[in-house]
């Protein structure tokens, strides 16, 4: 069974952290992942920074922009998880990959080549359920799983995706772009019970989980957590300490206690 | 995408509505003040000794700019779906003054997103957008013009799609938005063809986005004899970085919900484009004028700054009309076409903006 899956599935209380691959370093990538699986992550969504990123908000757009002045490219991100996995770290590994990106690098060989380094699955933003079929089927032959992406406004698309969603079907809390959020939408609870009703795997809900109690409310009705910008926030925080050697371990510290915050019950 | 299938409908809806058209017309005929004539320019034919230039006024209509038709018939389909609010992009100002007129008539609230950079470059149009009713959100991410106002657009839109819509202002974007635009555009060609006393053996058109191209175009794809001709910003040359050349320079790729040709780096990246004119610097270019192109139905050739500011004096110097530099790209592209014809021949040319706004700038040339 594909890491992703298996994780999905062995683990009712799913935690997914994110970060942007090369914020601020790549070097600091390859130990954040190793801080995350030790704080408890169940799976790690690795983005790949991107010049126009239109499903994020500001805190994932100024963490892009880091690492795109750092050179970070898809090949990039992808050596990257090559060495995560040299260095013994098992996390499954989701990439967050824009569509144009992947196009340029060709569709077909990114797959293959994430694959071979030690991917585990993608999720493509911008790429509609309607027009996914040429990626899914790529994913697929290389062993990968194919993340699919539900808002409340998926209306009877949310039925059609959640039917034939892999790994764990990813829920947008709200309306609008990845952030830091105090309060979900007040829909969230009709539109995850219609789309778990059916869905063959487990739900994650993401786009502004950003509190303790958000993760905890999330795991007690069964659902896992995405936790995106108020991470990527917090490695911004300790941007100049992450670039020091010195300073690196004390800042990785900080963060994974930060981290391990946010699930603790 | 739910957002795009309720647009969609409403459009389809919409265009069979012939309560929905007669006032689109009408509004066009009253308010913007359509049709616009066409103008043989005789003294800049006799300059080039060739074929015969006429311009499709589009620079008289209301607010000086093609921008209105497709503004007017979005608000109108606004209205008709039961939206209140509405949110453009905007980069020069042209469809952003033309959006926040529209909104002013109908009394929708209006949010125009325009980079900050081009806020600074175009200060009267955010005075006008502002006089006019409008809030002017700067786009403060990325490179702080229009891609970037598109994306802040798109992403304030995904957020408040309920009582929302988005004007987009040229054929870009995903479907039904190139289709729709295109169809509020098509007026310019379907009234130059009736106006010319004959078919022009080539119509030439700047391209940007590509709204008044295609709006141009649209009517003359079925006329196997006339020969259609886009003119891209070339910028500083397209050897040199500095172009927005989108068709003749750039390759395959997604933006905004379009697969097109796209100005990009090899890792996927898009880059910001450059072009003395802030209508034309749009790293993507309408998905249909990528067909076009690949069909080979339409030529489309850069025009360098300099090319532009010299179709720009002559024009004006010949005929008393002073086009914005976007349409001067046009003007360029058909004056080279021209001197190579004879003068039984005719070229057609969209002249789709009146210069309001960067004058000032080719003082410094």
């Amino acid at each position: 069974m594909n890491r992703v899956e298996a994780a999905a599935k062995n683990n009712d209380q799913l935690f997914i952290p994110y970060i942007v691959a090369g914020d601020p370093t790549i070097e600091v990538t390859i130990d954040l992942a190793r801080v995350l699986e030790e704080s408890g992550a169940h799976i790690l969504e690795l983005g790949v920074p991107y010049s126009d990123p239109l499903a994020d908000g500001p805190v994932i757009q100024a963490a892009a922009n880091r690492s795109l002045q750092e050179g970070t490219s898809l090949q990039t991100v992808i050596d990257t998880v090559r060495q995560i996995r040299a260095a013994g770290i098992q996390i499954p590994i989701v990439l967050f990959c824009y569509v144009n990106p992947i196009l340029k690098y060709g569709l077909h060989d990114a797959v293959k080549a994430a694959s071979e380094a030690g991917v585990d699955g993608w999720l493509v933003p911008d790429l509609p359920y309607e027009e996914n079929d040429e990626m899914k089927k790529t994913c697929n032959e290389y062993g990968n799983v194919l993340i699919s992406l539900v808002a409340p406004t998926s209306n009877e698309r949310v039925k059609r995706i959640a039917k034939e969603a892999q790994g764990f079907l990813y829920c947008v809390s709200s309306l609008g772009v990845t952030g830091v959020r105090e309060e979900f939408d007040s829909r969230l609870d009709t539109f995850i019970t219609a789309a778990s009703e059916s869905s063959s795997v487990p739900l994650a809900v993401g786009f502004g989980v950003s509190k303790r109690e958000h993760v905890a409310r999330l795991h007690t009705q069964g659902y896992g957590a995405v936790v995106g910008s108020r991470i990527v926030k917090e490695i911004e925080k300790y941007e100049t300490m992450l670039r020091d050697p010195h300073q690196r371990s004390k800042a990785l510290l900080q963060i994974k206690t930060f981290v391990q915050s946010l699930v603790s019950s | 995408m739910a957002a795009l299938e309720e647009l969609e409908a409403g459009l389809k809806e919409a265009l069979v509505d012939d309560a929905f058209l007669a006032e689109y017309e009408e509004v066009l005929r009253e308010y913007a003040g359509r049709e616009t004539p066409l103008t043989y320019a005789k003294r800049l034919s006799e300059t080039v000794g060739g074929a015969k230039i006429y311009l499709k006024r589009e620079d008289l209509l209301h607010t000086g700019a093609h921008k209105i038709n497709n503004a007017i018939g979005q608000a109108l389909l606004a209205k008709r779906m039961g939206k209140t609010k509405i949110v453009a992009e905007t980069g020069a100002g042209q469809h952003g003054v033309a959006t926040a007129t529209v909104a002013a008539k109908y009394g929708l609230e209006c949010k125009i997103f325009m980079g900050e950079k081009d806020m600074e470059r175009q200060k009267l149009n955010v005075f006008r957008m502002e006089l006019l009713g409008a809030e002017v959100v700067p786009a403060t991410s990325g490179s702080k013009t229009l891609k970037d106002a598109t994306n802040e657009a798109i992403r304030y839109w995904v957020s408040h799609v309920d009582d929302t819509m988005y004007l987009i202002g040229s054929v870009v974007g995903p479907h039904p938005y190139p289709y729709m635009v295109r169809e509020f555009q098509r007026v310019i060609g379907d009234e130059a063809k009736r106006q010319m006393e004959q078919l022009p053996d080539a119509v030439v058109a700047c391209v940007g986005g590509g709204s008044n191209a295609i709006g141009m175009f649209t009517s003359f794809l079925d006329e196997p004899t006339v020969q259609l001709y886009g003119a891209e910003a070339g910028g500083k040359g397209i050897e040199t970085p500095e172009h927005a050349a989108t068709l003749s320079k750039g390759d395959r790729g997604v933006i905004h919900g379009s697969l097109t040709y796209l100005i990009q780096d090899e890792h996927g990246q898009i880059i910001e484009p450059y072009s003395i004119s802030a209508g034309l610097d749009y790293p993507g270019i309408g998905p249909e004028h990528a067909y076009l192109k690949d069909e080979e139905r339409v030529h489309y050739e850069a025009i360098t700054d300099a090319e532009a500011i010299d179709a720009l004096v002559k024009l004006t110097q010949t005929e008393g009309i002073l086009p914005a530099i976007e349409s001067a790209h046009a003007v360029a592209l058909a004056l080279k076409k021209a001197s190579t014809m004879n003068r039984d021949q005719s070229v057609l040319i969209c002249l789709s903006v009146v210069e309001t706004k960067t004058l000032i700038r080719f003082v410094a040339y």
